[in-house]
């Protein structure tokens, strides 16, 4: 297990409950099976005139609420981890590369777009609603993912 | 409004299952695709756990009416998208949903990727209408993407 899992386990298994709980409450009260990709486009609407951005702006106002609280629960970890433990251990800045958030963010912004979900609209609503084109999208994602990360992207 | 509230406090428990389980951490989700850690199947397993029952169980939402239907198109379109989508996850280690809660954990580089995220949305959505306006002469969407022009009722778009 440890060879797997150098970290432990229980981080992930709280952390990836929650997240469960989270899709599952806005799905009960109303309906909806959130993604969070979605957000990128409908938000797109106050600055383009664009038919298509256009075409989400009945979505816009849920996606936002749904985005400030992404903001809002990463936020209220940080702060008490730090209040707890007085210290920032494991909420510094990312070391990973500008220019790989710059590119690995425009590719991601605009794949996911295009296949309308990402892990957590394929990957957690999609699975979830046991969606067969949404375990493609995962596995196409994924797979892709891990060939780039470790063989590709130690090159570059 | 209270509608828009409980996206909110969804969207509180989801960021911080996010946070708890460094999924805001380009370097964990790295390190799960090179296989040094694969505590992101746990998390995924976890919230599959949770959700799927409940998607599958549930069908009458608190604030009425039908859940709405769940659609994902399986076409070259939308599966390019996937391939980009996973190039870009492989070379950074950020996804939409982790990347915003990122910021909030005050990971401050990971606003150059969001930042970049909305040019590729905003790219995507060009290209979209330029996809559009040259097929409306013709009588169909030759991707066979039902999803464009989208009609006027709210969903079907999981992202």
């Amino acid at each position: 297990m440890a060879e797997f899992f150098p970290n432990g386990v229980w981080t992930y298994i709280t952390g990836g409950a929650l997240i469960g709980v989270g899709v599952a409450f806005i799905f009960v009260v109303t309906g909806v099976r959130a993604g969070a990709s979605g957000v990128l486009t409908a938000a797109l609407g106050y600055l383009s005139a664009s038919p298509f951005i256009q075409s989400f702006r009945s979505e816009r106002a849920w996606r936002l609420a749904f985005s400030a609280g992404l903001v809002v629960g990463g936020c209220a970890v940080a702060l008490s981890w730090t209040a707890v433990t007085s210290e920032a251990a494991g909420f510094e800045p990312t070391g990973v590369d500008v220019w790989r958030l710059a590119v690995g963010g425009f590719l991601v912004g605009m794949g996911t777009r295009f296949a309308r979900g990402c892990t957590s609209g394929h990957g957690i609503c999609g699975l979830s609603s046991l969606n067969r084109s949404s375990l493609i999208h995962v596995i196409v994602f994924m797979g892709v993912a891990i060939v780039v990360a470790r063989w590709i992207g130690p090159l570059l | 409004m209270k509608r828009l509230a409980m996206f909110f406090i969804g969207g509180v428990v989801f960021g911080i299952g996010l946070a708890v389980s460094g999924m805001t951490r380009p370097e964990v989700v790295l390190s799960f695709l090179t296989f040094d850690d694969l505590g992101l199947l746990l998390v995924m397993g976890t919230a599959l756990a949770v959700a799927l029952p409940v998607f599958q169980l549930f069908s009458k939402p608190f604030f009425g009416g039908d859940p709405e239907p769940f659609s994902a198109a399986l076409n070259l379109r939308t599966v390019s998208g996937s391939v980009l989508f996973g190039v870009g996850w492989g070379v950074s280690g950020v996804c939409p949903g982790a990347a915003i809660a990122s910021v909030g954990t005050g990971n401050w580089p990971v606003l150059v990727a969001v930042a970049a995220m909305f040019v590729g949305a905003f790219v995507q959505g060009k290209l979209m209408d330029r996809g559009s306006a040259a097929t409306e002469s013709t009588t169909s969407d030759p991707s066979g993407d039902p999803s464009y022009p989208r009609n006027a009722v709210r969903g079907g778009a999981p992202g």
